[in-house]
């Protein structure tokens, strides 16, 4: 392909024309990109430096240490601990996997945890600490430091964990503490920004959740370098928060592990409070768990050992159980009848055994009947006929209204968790909720505290207490909180007129101490601690006609869970009521054999402030009393507080 | 004047070559080369490990290409343009099958331990052809509609296929490097003036007939224009960067907070900083006399590949050079705009200095070229 050479010359000059215009628009561009450095660099360097200031400086919260929570007479429930824990930081370990090998070989560590945190090394950023292991001993974590070398991104850390000396004894009261969920944080509206920090330990159940605000206190704050990622450079300054405000209760921990330890490992509850100014000393539910593991996270065998228990040991069922009170609840329906003036305590009813009434028939516990029965009579020896015959008089209504005023079918406000609102039926409740009128069956169920009627230990004992006092005791669990006290729950007059009152008393008193009494098996023979109290025994299942006919079996040949429920309330001492106690003992069968026994040992324990004296007890049971009394000194809570050696 | 008529004996042969290379430009790119490992350095907080010494061994394999390239004469690369154009297009053709999805984006292919970006390769060969069809054809025929249809399909295959990867900023440089070397080889002004107009028309149009009756795209079409041409209406999604790298910048002052100072980048507000932002931590611990002594680094590369092209009378060679300086002039351009605000974030390199090995090694390729053309030059 030759061309003219005078053809080439011009396109040279084409070629170099066009490249002059094209670099000559490079260098204008050019030239525009050092002017706009300029700009950037130098006439508004200022505020950018400032900029860059704030980006770099970043406030960081520092949790306040936990309040502490104590019993009554100072005793520490809840404390914090220093607790050591292992953590590796992914970027700094490089091959995991072969660093945690390493570290194996080392010190001991749990599977499952490891497991967990190794999954979790891969979730998150690879300069976030993950725990390892927790609460590790000293000797293992001066084994880490001094192998520092060949296990790097392995770093011993100290910080609180929160540890809970009495374990079971308290798990309910309680609760115990855990790692902020996201179902925590949606239930909030302004999370408090501590919230945000990871791992940061809110209350989950009980005290430890309900007074969360309290025990919290307040973070304090660090100035400190980071980069984009939020990873720390350095520290600059720091500003330390307030600590949670410690909080003491009304229990009394040497009461609360005793009672812990007379229930055993029946499901039961049991209460005891002091009916003059509604201080609860000891609120027991049976069997209880070592809310430790919670803390720590909890395996997954054994939480599922806990909710597949079929005693319920996670349930708190002194205050969120509720059960019909059955007898228990018949001073309600007594008092209801008297304060309306429709009967007088002497006035009898005749009791076959049974009562027709509206064509049904109602039987009393005993087949043959108790002949004629007076208010006393009827209480002591817990006729079922007398109480029919009270409820077709006074009707529903006033049954109920009466309950309530003793504290049943309300919420008593207390920092616990799930309490029970508990039942109290009326016509306008059945109509709203099952959509059928009330009938006098009805009525006739619930004036014995079955059908409809339902209540938890902790009303019981209200009821207990304000039977004892005439006043509306309210139950109080928080004595004092940093120090300040809490207005007790000593109440005003019930304006229950004193006369009945006083027969309601003499009748409870009959019953464990007349000798015709349902509970007299249960009684105290030192004179100035008598008790006066009910037994109860609730149904749990329906009696057939047929089931009647052919003889009714037996609760001991009945699975367990069909079995009557045993309640028993009481208060004491007769001539100068002190506490009041409510035992519920589920499916346990007779109030006057499970539960009244349970009930006199916990307020004679209240009473002598200890171990009571075997004088205390009736002649024939004190041998029983004195091996009971040995087996249950050697009961101490479960409390799994690792291997930490300060605690 | 084509190779055909080169008077070849002046020609250079052998190992004699090495003396007529055109050195001044390769000190300058080993210059530039160096900054780069410096900032690499840098912003990988004071080690060699991270970035730069994989960057030192890229740019001595880079070296050493450049060389090779250049040792081969030109007329060969001349006839394998075609070829390698081809290539190319079959490449990314691979990774529209075959590639890896990194950042929502498919643009590498995995050859072995070696990943390849055929956008860049495809870059350099778009080049390589257009200048050999240009110097294929007669310089009148340049201008006939026929013979501008020709190279406007070459241009616009690998922009779309680029396009579809999708790598906007890669495909506006394919786009823009294909149209400089149509002007300087001549095309008449006519076609450019027509293509910007209608350019401008269509942009215009689009933006009037927002919010009217016959509004040509949907209202999130705008919206995502809007934050694209403006990030700072959205200072923690799109505007990060920016406001990031502009602050970055800014602290910088006149003379910088001094080697291995700069916050910004150290504590890693700066997003991408060992790549696409690298510049904003040259400029904040080197402040503007590190930010123009680079730029100017770059004006000699360009003024030095212009001086060159004009010195060569071979068509191809001159035409490739200006293409490669061109390249190489969008690059920074558009990187440093991108950094500074001016245009929006499209993802490119700052050449040579930023960490990456496809880029490096492909660029150095292209000065392999730049040095063969100056080597073999006709005298």
């Amino acid at each position: 392909m030759k061309r003219p050479r005078i053809d080439l010359e011009a396109q040279h000059r084409l070629i170099t024309r066009r490249a002059a215009i094209l670099g000559g628009l490079q260098l204008a561009f050019v030239a525009g990109l050092g002017a706009r450095m300029r700009y950037l660099q130098v006439d508004q360097a200022d505020q950018f430096r400032m900029l860059a200031e704030e980006n770099r400086i970043n406030i960081r919260l520092i949790p306040p240490a936990r309040g502490e929570v104590f019993d009554r007479n100072g005793t520490p429930l809840a404390r914090n601990v220093p607790s050591y824990r292992i953590v590796v930081v992914r970027e700094d370990a490089g091959d995991v996997a072969d660093v945690v090998a390493r570290l194996k070989t080392i010190v001991d560590l749990d599977e499952e945890q490891l497991e967990r945190a190794l999954s979790e090394v891969n979730r998150s950023a690879p300069f976030l600490p993950i725990t390892l292991a927790q609460d590790v001993s000293w000797d293992d974590l001066s084994r880490v430091s001094v192998n520092a070398p060949a296990l790097p991104g392995i770093t011993p850390e100290v910080g609180l964990s929160r540890v809970y000396p009495l374990g079971s004894d308290f798990a309910h009261v309680l609760g115990y503490v855990g790692p902020v969920s996201d179902y925590d944080l949606e239930k909030l509206e302004t999370p408090d920004q501590l919230l945000r920090i990871p791992r940061f330990q809110i209350g989950k159940v009980g005290v430890e959740a309900k007074s969360e605000d309290v025990l919290r206190g307040k973070a304090g704050a660090k100035r400190v370098e980071v980069n984009a990622t939020g990873r720390v450079m350095r520290e600059l300054d720091r500003r330390d928060g307030v600590a949670g405000a410690d909080v003491q209760l009304t229990i009394d921990a040497q009461l609360q592990n005793y009672v812990q330890a007379r229930l055993g490992e029946e499901s039961a509850s049991a209460i005891i409070m002091d009916c003059q100014n509604g201080d609860l000393l000891a609120i027991a539910s049976a069997p209880s768990f070592d809310p430790n593991l919670f803390v720590r996270g909890i395996s997954v065998a054994d939480y599922s050992a806990l909710t597949e228990n079929k005693y319920r040991p996670l349930a708190s069922k002194s205050v969120q159980g509720i059960y019909p009170p059955g007898s228990t609840f018949k001073m309600m329906t007594a008092l209801a009848a008297l304060e309306d003036g429709l009967i007088t305590p002497e006035e009898t009813v005749w009791c076959p055994g049974h009562l027709e009434v509206a064509g049904r028939r109602f039987h009393c516990w005993k087949r043959v009947g108790h002949g004629h029965m007076d208010l006393g009579q009827s209480l002591k020896q817990s006729c079922d006929v007398y109480y029919y015959d009270l409820a077709v008089k006074v009707g529903i209504e006033k049954i109920s209204a009466m309950a309530r005023r003793f504290g049943l079918g309300t919420r008593h406000d207390l920092p616990m968790s799930a309490i029970a609102e508990g039942l109290t039926p009326t016509k306008d409740w059945k109509y709203r909720v099952h959509g059928a009128d009330w009938r006098v069956g009805d009525t006739v169920n619930a004036s014995i505290g079955q059908g409809y009627m339902l209540a938890s230990p902790l009303q019981l004992t209200v009821m207990a207490a304000r039977l004892a006092t005439g006043r509306s005791v309210t139950p109080r669990l928080i004595k004092s909180v940093d120090g300040i006290e809490e207005p007790d729950g000593a109440g005003e007059d019930m304006g229950i007129a004193r006369r009945n009152l006083k027969k309601m008393q003499d009748a409870m008193y009959a019953v464990v101490n007349d000798r015709k009494g349902t509970a007299y098996s249960s009684r105290t023979i030192a004179d100035d601690m008598r008790m006066a109290g009910k037994t109860g025994t609730s149904q749990v299942r329906n009696i057939t006609a047929e089931e009647r006919r052919a003889g009714v079996v037996r609760n001991e040949d009945l699975p367990w869970e069909r079995r009557d429920h045993a309640l028993f309330v009481n208060f004491a001492p007769f001539d100068n009521p002190k506490y009041a106690v409510a035992v519920v003992v589920e499916h346990g069968g007779g109030g006057s054999k499970a539960a009244a026994p349970i009930a006199r040992d916990i307020t004679l324990q209240a009473l002598y402030g200890g171990e009571p004296p075997l004088e205390a007890y009736p002649t024939k049971d004190r041998d029983r009393i004195a091996l009971q009394q040995e087996e249950l000194r050697a009961v101490r809570p479960v409390a799994d507080i690792g291997g930490n050696d300060q605690v | 004047m084509s190779y055909l008529e080169y008077t070849v004996k002046h020609v250079p042969t052998g190992p004699r070559k090495v003396l007529y290379l055109n050195w001044p430009l390769a000190l300058l790119l080993a210059a530039v080369a160096c900054i780069g490992f410096l900032m690499l350095y840098s912003v990988a907080g004071g080690t060699m490990d991270r970035w730069a010494n994989r960057q030192m061994m890229i740019f001595s394999l880079g070296l050493v290409s450049m060389f090779v390239v250049a040792f081969v004469p030109i007329w060969f690369w001349r006839s394998v343009a075609g070829v390698a154009y081809i290539v190319s297009i079959l490449l990314l053709l691979g990774v529209e099958f075959a590639g890896e999805v990194r950042k929502g984006a498919q643009r590498w292919i995995e050859l072995g331990s070696f990943r390849l970006q055929p956008s860049e390769l495809m870059k350099v060969t778009l080049i390589m052809a257009l200048a050999a069809y240009y110097d294929w054809i007669s310089p009148k025929k340049a201008s006939r509609p026929l013979w501008v249809i020709l190279p406007v399909i070459m241009i616009l295959v690998p922009v779309y296929m680029v396009l579809r990867q999708p790598d906007l900023g890669t495909s506006i440089l394919l786009l823009a490097v294909g149209g400089g070397l149509m002007f300087l080889a001549g095309v008449h002004w006519g076609y450019f003036t027509a293509v910007i107009a209608s350019g401008t028309g269509l942009v215009l149009a689009v933006f009037q007939s927002r919010g009217t009756a016959w509004q040509l795209l949907q209202d999130y079409q705008y919206r995502r224009i809007d934050t694209f041409l403006d990030p700072s209406s959205d200072p923690l999604g799109a505007g990060y960067h920016i406001t990031q790298s502009t602050i970055a910048l800014g602290s910088g002052g006149w003379t910088g907070r001094g080697f291995m100072q700069g916050t910004q980048s150290r504590l890693n507000f700066l997003p991408e900083k060992q790549t696409d932002f690298i510049f904003t931590t040259l400029a904040e611990e080197f402040g503007f006399i590190g930010g123009v002594s680079l730029l100017l680094l770059y004006t000699l590369i360009i003024l030095f590949c212009v001086t060159s092209a004009i010195a060569n009378r071979d068509r191809f060679s001159s035409l490739l050079i200006l293409g490669i300086a061109l390249n190489f002039f969008l690059y920074f351009a558009v990187n440093m705009s991108m950094v500074m605000g001016l245009a929006p974030v499209v993802g490119v390199p700052l050449p040579l200095v930023s960490y990456g090995g496809s880029a490096m090694l492909v660029l150095m390729l292209a000065f392999g070229l730049v040095q063969s053309a100056h080597v073999h030059r006709p005298r």
